[in-house]
């Protein structure tokens, strides 16, 4: 225990007398999870909207302002020609370009139908789809009203059978990103710093030649691992602290489950992601080795975690992959103890399979790692 | 010049002897392509939900079958009771539960009006507003089914053209970025220990006492490396092309070109770390911690820029991820050529030319 008590010493003078690295792994994470939560919105809003009026009525007007009243939509231009229109969709300028034809509004009078045509930039399929939904919605509501004030015809009067769907939002009425991407953001950087810094400490040791020292002293393979990964264990949940009380604070996320489950399951996260830093570290001979496998899995882990896309998207090879992936359990955790208050109970199928993942990984580590040559 | 190619000669040795890092240098930008071409998307697909049906009459049942018969959901469980709801929300089983309200058939006929409420699970707010969407629509179609006798007096009909990705796939976004964010880390990651690693091992001594020239040093470094990052290029070009279906409506030479523009950035970038950080250790925490989320997230590559706050705009506009990915999918979806990129083309030419002299200021030729 003494001896344990002793590496763990050590470490931690190695780690706060690095000053170049201190904030690194303490000010950088911080930095990123104030910035670049607010970055991380599907909302798709300030739409550059152009048109091309070749009508030039009253009715066409009309419907122009309909979507300069929409909070989505950015009126920006109004082209001459469409080909003028398309090429400045070309340079990326406008999304959405509205066509409206000559003889709109007598075509609407006189044969009680007309075309519109709407072009939408749709390299951004998801934006490109919802974009759409609201061009819908302005042109029903517009077609709408153009019923009622042509044709006096009074809804009472067009009996039609109504289905009316309430959609209500649980756990994020206002659908706030923010309460969706802080606490994953943060799971991502808990991950990256406990992972990089296990990762690249053996391997270190080895490439600067401290760690034949090291092997030569009486300390046990377990201590010797145990001494390792305490102080990064302890960065870890410094972290987790910390983000929180800014996810709080700052960013008004709401904590409805407990504390002490969120500590709990993070307790044991950090051990998983040790072990395979760890086990990264004996496999490899250089550190920029050890850190280009690390990324490679942190890269899978957090484009794979469910954290940006849906995993029921993916296709099913992918989903099985996702069983494997220590970030998708702990994003799942974490959202569901902050935001809907899950029990103990309710993460019990994550609990365990993280408290196993984190037996094998760390099992692997001790294996792996070998005092002799 | 001749001392110039010699030491460049000893960079491409170091990196052809250590087989490992060439293995995972070429093997992990491939399999995470691979990857992420496939599973990246967000589409809303087979998504769980659970359906509380207090009329149990045909109308509902019908519309039930309507609702798991499409791609987008799958029906996982019927539930009996309100209270469920909370119960099977928190074990995060389904993301989303309809309930019909009581005698639903009998109220559409007779009141004209019934009611379904669209509970989601908005933790997830994207997938909730979209699943709501997408259920509305369906009961609006069959709602026009069972109208089909009515007609309305007046129709505008909006015809739409969905430009560059007519069927909205997910692959024409995403591809773009992941090539991108691999160019961008695994050039970054390779440079980014390259004089660091001499400072750490002792033989920077070795060079600073060579008659080399400081920018000789730093043009030398980069050098090997773009070859190795123009095969990763390649290769990935061509999977996303072959595998991804991707197409070049522009010129393959000016993707080419634009490619080797960017790898360069990175790869100064990598040396401009490399001259500020003291160990291994130091710049490569920099450039994975310092890159990976910054670059994921503020490029374009998932979440569009254009609904971000004012200020992070801005700050996006200092990645030089941002202006490739423009520039990949202007050439290879709306197939423009340099007049209309030209733009983007000079500010990562910009970036790179600062990254390199910044790199060759900051170069000490005098040991601490």
């Amino acid at each position: 225990m003494k001896i344990i008590g002793y590496i763990i010493q050590k470490e931690f003078k190695q780690i706060f007398r690095n000053k170049a690295m201190l904030p690194i792994i303490f000010i950088l994470p911080i930095i990123q999870l104030v910035i670049l939560s607010n970055a991380a919105t599907f909302e798709v809003k300030n739409i550059a909207f152009s048109y091309v009026d070749s009508d030039k009525t009253s009715f066409s007007r009309e419907l122009i302002s309909k979507f300069d009243a929409s909070t989505y939509f950015n009126v920006i231009t109004d082209f001459p020609s469409s080909k003028i229109a398309n090429s400045a969709m070309l340079n990326g300028e406008v999304d959405v370009i509205l066509e409206i034809p000559q003889h709109f509004e007598r075509d609407l009078l006189k044969n009680k139908k007309t075309n519109l045509l709407v072009i939408i930039n749709a390299i951004d399929g998801a934006a490109a789809g919802i974009e759409n939904v609201y061009i819908n919605q302005i042109v029903q509501g517009f077609n709408k009203n153009a019923q009622t004030d042509l044709m006096q015809i009074s809804d009472k009067e067009i009996i039609s059978k109504n289905i009316i769907s309430i959609p209500s939002f649980w756990y994020n009425k206002t659908l706030n990103y923010k309460t969706f991407m802080v606490p994953g953001i943060l799971v991502i950087l808990v991950t990256m710093i406990a992972l990089f810094l296990s990762g690249m400490n053996i391997v270190r040791e080895k490439e600067i030649g401290t760690l034949e020292q090291m092997n030569v002293t009486p300390i046990k393979k377990h201590q010797f691992i145990i001494g390792k990964l305490f102080p990064f264990w302890v960065l870890g949940m410094i972290l987790l602290t910390v983000g929180l009380i800014i996810a709080r604070v700052l960013f008004n996320v709401p904590m409805i489950g407990s504390l002490g489950l969120m500590y709990l399951y993070t307790s044991i996260y950090i051990l998983v992601i040790l072990g395979i830093g760890f086990y990264i570290s004996n496999f490899t001979d250089t550190q920029q080795q050890a850190m280009f496998v690390a990324w490679f899995f942190v890269v899978i882990f957090i484009l794979m975690s469910g954290l940006f896309t849906p995993i029921e998207s993916m296709p099913e090879w992918a989903q099985f992959l996702t069983k494997f992936n220590p970030i998708k359990y702990y994003v799942e955790v974490m959202r569901m103890v902050m935001l809907k208050g899950s029990s103990f109970i309710d993460i019990l199928p994550q609990l365990w399979k993280t408290l196993v993942y984190a037996v094998i990984m760390n099992g692997l580590a001790v294996w792996s790692y070998k005092k002799t040559n | 010049m001749k001392r110039f190619i010699g030491f460049i000669k000893k960079e491409f040795y170091h990196i052809f002897r250590d087989k490992r890092t060439l293995f995972i240098l070429f093997g992990m930008p491939i399999v995470q392509i691979l990857l992420f071409g496939f599973a990246i998307t967000n589409e809303i697909n087979n998504v769980d939900i659970a359906i509380l049906d207090k009329s149990k009459d045909p109308t509902t049942q019908e519309i039930i079958n309507k609702i798991s018969s499409s791609k987008y959901f799958s029906l996982k469980q019927i539930i009996e009771k309100e209270t469920e709801i909370e119960t099977i929300f928190k074990k995060g089983k389904v993301k989303a539960v309809l309930v019909f309200e009581k005698d639903f058939s009998k109220k559409l006929t007779k009141e004209n009006n019934a009611t379904v409420q669209i509970i989601t699970d908005a933790t997830d707010p994207n997938t909730a507003n979209n699943i709501a969407n997408f259920i509305s629509s369906i009961l609006q179609k069959y709602q026009q089914e069972i109208n089909v006798n009515i007609k309305a007096p007046y129709k505008i009909i909006p015809e739409t053209r969905m430009a560059y990705n007519q069927e909205l796939k997910s692959v024409f976004m995403f591809v773009p970025g992941v090539m991108t964010i691999i160019l961008m880390l695994v050039s970054a990651m390779m440079t980014s220990i390259s004089i660091t690693k001499e400072k750490e091992l002792g033989t920077m001594e070795i060079l600073l006492v060579s008659p080399l020239k400081p920018f000789q040093v730093i043009i030398g470094k980069v050098v090997p490396y773009i070859f190795l990052s123009i095969i990763n290029a390649v290769i990935i070009i061509l999977l996303s092309i072959f595998i991804f279906n991707m197409p070049v409506q522009g010129s393959l030479f000016l993707l080419g070109a634009e490619s080797i523009l960017f790898i360069i950035n990175a790869l100064s970038l990598g040396i401009l770390i490399s001259t500020i950080a003291e160990t291994q250790q130091t710049a490569m925490m920099l450039s994975l911690m310092g890159l990976l989320l910054p670059v994921i997230l503020l490029s374009g590559f998932i979440f569009p820029i254009s609904s971000m706050p004012k200020i992070l705009q801005v700050i996006s506009n200092v990645i030089p991820a941002t202006w490739y990915i423009i520039i990949l999918k202007g050439i290879m979806l709306k197939g423009i050529g340099l007049a209309v990129i030209w733009k983007e083309t000079l500010i990562l030419l910009g970036m790179t030319m600062f990254f390199i002299v910044l790199s060759i200021k900051k170069y000490k030729i005098r040991l601490e």
